[in-house]
């Protein structure tokens, strides 16, 4: 819990920096919309060697991130092993061939299909993730609550987004100082403890720290009513950052790159692109 | 002067500090369960408590912004379990009116009916709506999904059977209780 705290902002002074929140939100969730529904594997692969380059310019050091790495490059093998486990036979289902590579047991055997399906569920599992730690690592909080009003969302809950940024640290904060509390009192929370214990032992944690945020609540909610929050129809951002040319210029590549994407769906007839027929 | 634009300043920071709590309590504490990317989530007994108090806004949206800062600290956005998150958080908002939890009494019967509303809204969402997303959106097999969500269903029912039922209770208890004060003779 110490050592992965990830929203993290740090100012770095390079191009992925200084685009404005707005491009980023809006570049992060277009291409990974795009690349949840899209199959093509070619688009796949040059989205996630973009991202990795997007990654690479940021300046974000592996390290920072590494401890999160290893975790989702565990997730994602075990993700790629159950559906081998459930549904072995899903690529040739999906691409109506089957080249078999290793007659197994019964439906268990390894074909073409079925590996170039996992291949691109792995691309698919693994291209957003240098975009997300982009986004959150070099985004200002206060202004990403401010791009969040320029697309479009209300203010009121664009504001309480910049809250929610605000309070994490705080809550784990509280969260740690009630837990070394309750461990002080022997209640066993880590892996060390048994189950049944480390459930017990966490509600006995979470009662005090939601109570106390709850408080919390109605403090705060009464230092903004009392600055008058919400009396208006807009509000404006002390981070805002008017868009710049650099702006346009990625936001127009994200929307080729939409397109691209779009445009395949028709070239492949369907989300899948077959080398197989 | 007073006239309402939009959810409360309340509603505002409960969705804030919600989401951080949401957040920390799925990210920080989750207890495995053995099958790929499903964890008994404490978050969602919390969930329960939240809904019931600050209503459908507040509620679908913490579970649906808390839900996606998780995966983006993860580096993958889900799209179709943050949507069905979403919704799981305005059912559980729906409960606001029934419950009353507010006017300080929560009847056994109330809790009962509380909890079979959340097993069958708890099964519509995790054991329906998200899977299907799955099967539809990223094409995965279906009996793999499904396994994923027959899997969550157990494991959030039991997380807002015993934590949501445990501070529903809790927070009842301290709200005082309509009609307690008596006028002195």
């Amino acid at each position: 819990m110490n050592n992965n705290v990830l929203i993290g902002y740090k100012k770095r002074d390079n191009f992925v920096d200084r685009l404005t929140g707005t491009t980023k939100l809006i570049g992060l969730i277009a291409l990974s919309v795009i690349g949840m529904v899209s199959f093509d594997t070619r688009f796949l692969l040059v989205l996630t060697v973009g991202s990795l380059v997007l990654f690479r310019l940021s300046g974000i050091r592996f390290r920072e991130v590494s401890f999160v790495l290893s975790f989702i490059t565990a997730f994602s093998v075990l993700n790629l092993a159950a559906v081998y486990i459930f549904g072995p036979q899903y690529g040739v289902h999906l691409y109506g061939s089957a080249h078999v590579i290793w007659q197994g047991i019964g439906p268990y055997n390894l074909t073409w299909e079925q590996l170039f399906y996992e291949f691109n569920l792995f691309l698919k599992y693994i291209f957003t993730i240098p975009l997300a730690l982009i986004f959150l690592m070099t985004t200002n909080p206060s202004e990403f609550s401010s791009s969040l009003n320029r697309i479009g969302i209300s203010y009121r809950i664009s504001y309480a987004v910049s809250l929610a940024l605000r309070y994490i640290p705080d809550v784990q904060k509280d969260y740690r100082q009630i837990s070394k509390a309750q461990q002080a009192r022997g209640n066993e929370i880590s892996k060390k403890g048994k189950l049944t214990h480390r459930v017990k032992a966490a509600a006995q944690i979470l009662l005090p720290l939601i109570f106390t945020s709850l408080d919390r609540i109605e403090t705060i909610s009464q230092a903004m009513e009392l600055r008058r929050f919400g009396k208006l129809k807009k509000r404006s951002w002390y981070a805002q950052r008017p868009m710049k040319k650099n702006d346009f210029v990625a936001l127009l590549g994200v929307a080729v790159v939409v397109l691209v994407g779009i445009y395949l769906f028709r070239v492949n007839g369907g989300r899948f692109y077959d080398p197989f027929n | 002067m007073n006239q309402k634009q939009g959810i409360s300043v309340r509603t505002v920071v409960a969705i804030g500090i919600g989401t951080a709590i949401f957040f920390v309590l799925m990210r920080y504490i989750p207890i495995p369960t053995g099958v790929p990317n499903t964890n008994i989530n404490l978050a969602y007994g919390f969930l329960a408590l939240m809904g019931a108090i600050f209503g459908p806004i507040a509620g679908g949206l913490i579970a649906f912004l808390g839900h996606m800062f998780t995966d983006l600290t993860w580096g993958e956005p889900w799209w179709t379990w943050i949507i069905a998150d979403g919704i799981y958080g305005v059912l559980f908002g729906l409960t606001k009116k029934s419950l009353n939890i507010e006017s300080g009494a929560l009847s056994k019967r109330k809790l009962i009916l509380f909890n079979v509303y959340q097993i069958i809204i708890t099964i519509l969402v995790w054991g329906v709506i998200a899977p299907t997303g799955d099967v539809l959106i990223y094409s995965e097999p279906a009996s793999k999904v499904y396994l994923q969500g027959i899997t969550s269903v157990i494991c959030n029912a039991l997380s807002v059977g015993i934590l949501g039922t445990i501070l529903l209770v809790a927070y009842a208890n301290t709200r005082s209780k309509k009609g307690s004060l008596k006028e002195e003779s």
